[in-house]
């Protein structure tokens, strides 16, 4: 039997989740050995043997019967989850408690639990993605550090910081207080969403990496659906833009790994699968008082999931949920969309006029798609020449070399249509 | 044909889930590729890494087996190759030099 693609990874976060729940989130750094060394006998015994029937429920197995040893062995040396504590010190009740922590239902949790516990307050944002990728997505500091584009020191301390405050926060978060989960809700939404950003957008010159970060929030995201209190419109709305989004992923980077912009990919490659899942969340998003940026574009995204192209774009609809966006979630990057989607609507006239009147313009100084936007926009007035400058400044703050390969077919466009 | 043990010594346990996978992938692969070219008399089994020692006319057990984690046997295969060189060149595919300090024993099996 082949594993599935990330198979190790994935158990990870599970079995790391639900040994910290039962030693105790104080005991992080035990939980992870425990995980490593039920990984290590994976390796061993599948590597002479082959992968079993149900590989997850082995590794689920193992590290149980591993959590039993050090609970039995270690019980005074280690103070364990307090609130598990007695049951786990009698031998009687030990077993039947671990049965019931090992449930397919009670994994679901965990996973939960240990969601909300990085998504901590006293954590910045990005400590809080770097963490999740960490802990629940079984990403090694190195990986996280590849995925972010940062050096392994720097992602190292901010991971070895953010544990710290994990472990002592006492207690995991409970995910059983309706209104301990509304309050901490919106920060693990932003979190999720930003990882999938970071696989969207993010630097990382590797396609399948970037790929695997939103597969992840997405995953993440459905768990979050499947508890009674984690199915909120909100969650729906985050959902359906994550699906939209996602469906576009096969046509925005080619197989031969360059990009290509909304207006020049092949639509035909679009998961429709995830287009009409996206659809069905948007939906469900749909009920309650609360208007939330995800909702607004999810709105956008499922306006391009069904236009056939560009010039059959709602792009009227487009500009006035931009308006939306701009009073509940306002940011020069939403600005920016909003002016390329003024230039579809009214010409490049006014797009290049609404670019100009971005507040905090200068924050955009080194975003490469502003200067992109610019040189799309020149270009389509007639005027070769200067959007040439724009892309060439474009290219030289490229993130990455597929970001580097796009913007340079873009020069070479405006000299082409220079000799025209 | 003659037959040889391979014994696995100080393999790595380093390592993130990812990592640990294909490392994983690898070995199986190694191990089906030994058996597809009549190689693999008996895959053979990994060891615990754990044991006692059980040693002198006295019998004193100790727990063992004391190797340093390097020289630690971490399991053993039973191979056939047709020479001792022939063994040696088919070790070399083992995804256990993936790791510095690794090594794999090569010994042939007595004939009767």
């Amino acid at each position: 039997m082949e594993p599935s693609d990330h198979l190790f990874r994935r158990e990870a976060g599970r079995i790391v989740a639900t040994l910290t729940r039962i030693f105790g989130v104080h005991n992080l750094a035990l939980a992870e050995d425990v995980t490593q060394e039920a990984f290590c006998r994976a390796l061993e015994v599948w590597s002479f043997r082959g992968m079993p029937e149900n590989p997850s429920a082995w590794l689920m197995a193992t590290a149980k019967n591993r959590a039993l040893d050090v609970l039995r062995h270690e019980r005074t040396a280690h103070a364990f989850a307090p609130e598990l504590g007695r049951l786990l010190e009698s031998e009687s009740t030990l077993a039947p408690m671990m049965e019931e922590l090992f449930a397919v239902n009670a994994i679901k949790d965990d996973q939960l639990r240990m969601m909300f516990s990085c998504c901590h307050p006293r954590l910045a944002e990005e400590a809080q993605v770097a963490l999740i990728l960490h802990i629940l997505c079984g990403f090694s500091v190195d990986e996280v550090a590849s995925a972010f584009v940062n050096t392994h020191a720097a992602t190292q301390k901010r991971i070895a910081r953010a544990k710290n405050v994990l472990a002592k926060s006492k207690r995991l978060f409970e995910v059983v207080s309706a209104v301990e989960f509304s309050a901490r809700l919106p920060v693990v939404h932003r979190a999720l969403y930003l990882l999938f950003n970071e696989g969207y957008h993010g630097a990382s010159p590797e396609t399948a990496v970037r790929l695997e970060l939103c597969r992840e929030a997405m995953r993440l995201t459905s768990l979050l659906l499947e508890h009674p209190l984690g199915t909120t419109p909100t969650t729906h709305a985050l959902a359906a833009l994550l699906s939209l989004d996602a469906s576009r992923l096969p046509a925005r980077v080619d197989s031969s790994g360059d990009l290509h912009s909304l207006f020049d990919q092949d639509r035909s490659q679009w998961d429709r699968e995830l287009v009409i899942e996206g659809l069905k969340f948007l939906e469900l998003s749909a009920t309650g008082s609360e208007l939330t940026e995800y909702h607004v574009e999810a709105g956008i995204a499922a306006l391009h999931a069904q236009a056939p192209n560009t010039q059959e774009t709602d792009w009227e609809s487009i500009v006035s949920l931009y308006d939306t966006l701009m009073t509940l979630h306002p940011s020069p990057i939403v600005a920016l969309n909003r002016a390329i989607a003024i230039a579809q609507k009214d010409g490049s006239e006014r797009g290049l006029e609404a670019i100009h009147s971005i507040k905090n313009r200068e924050s955009l100084a080194t975003y490469p798609f502003y200067s992109a936007a610019l040189g799309e926009l020149e270009l389509r007035r007639g005027k070769p020449e200067t959007a040439r400058e724009h892309f060439r400044a474009a290219v030289a703050l490229a993130r990455s070399p597929m970001e580097r390969r796009f913007l340079t077919r873009r020069v070479n466009a405006c000299e082409q249509d220079e000799i025209q | 044909m003659s037959e040889f043990l391979y014994l696995y010594r100080g393999a790595d346990r380093g390592g993130s889930p990812e990592q640990l996978q294909q490392r994983m992938q690898k070995w199986t692969a190694w191990m089906k590729d030994l058996a597809a070219k009549g190689h693999m008399k008996d895959q053979g089994h990994p060891l615990e890494r754990t044991g006692k020692l059980v040693k002198g006319k006295q019998k004193t057990v100790t727990d063992g087996p004391f190797a340093e984690a390097k020289d630690l046997v971490g399991g053993y295969t039973l191979i056939e190759a047709r020479d001792l060189e022939q063994a040696v060149e088919l070790s070399k595919g083992c995804p256990i030099f993936d790791a510095e300090s690794a090594a794999l024993e090569v010994r042939p099996i007595m004939n009767m």
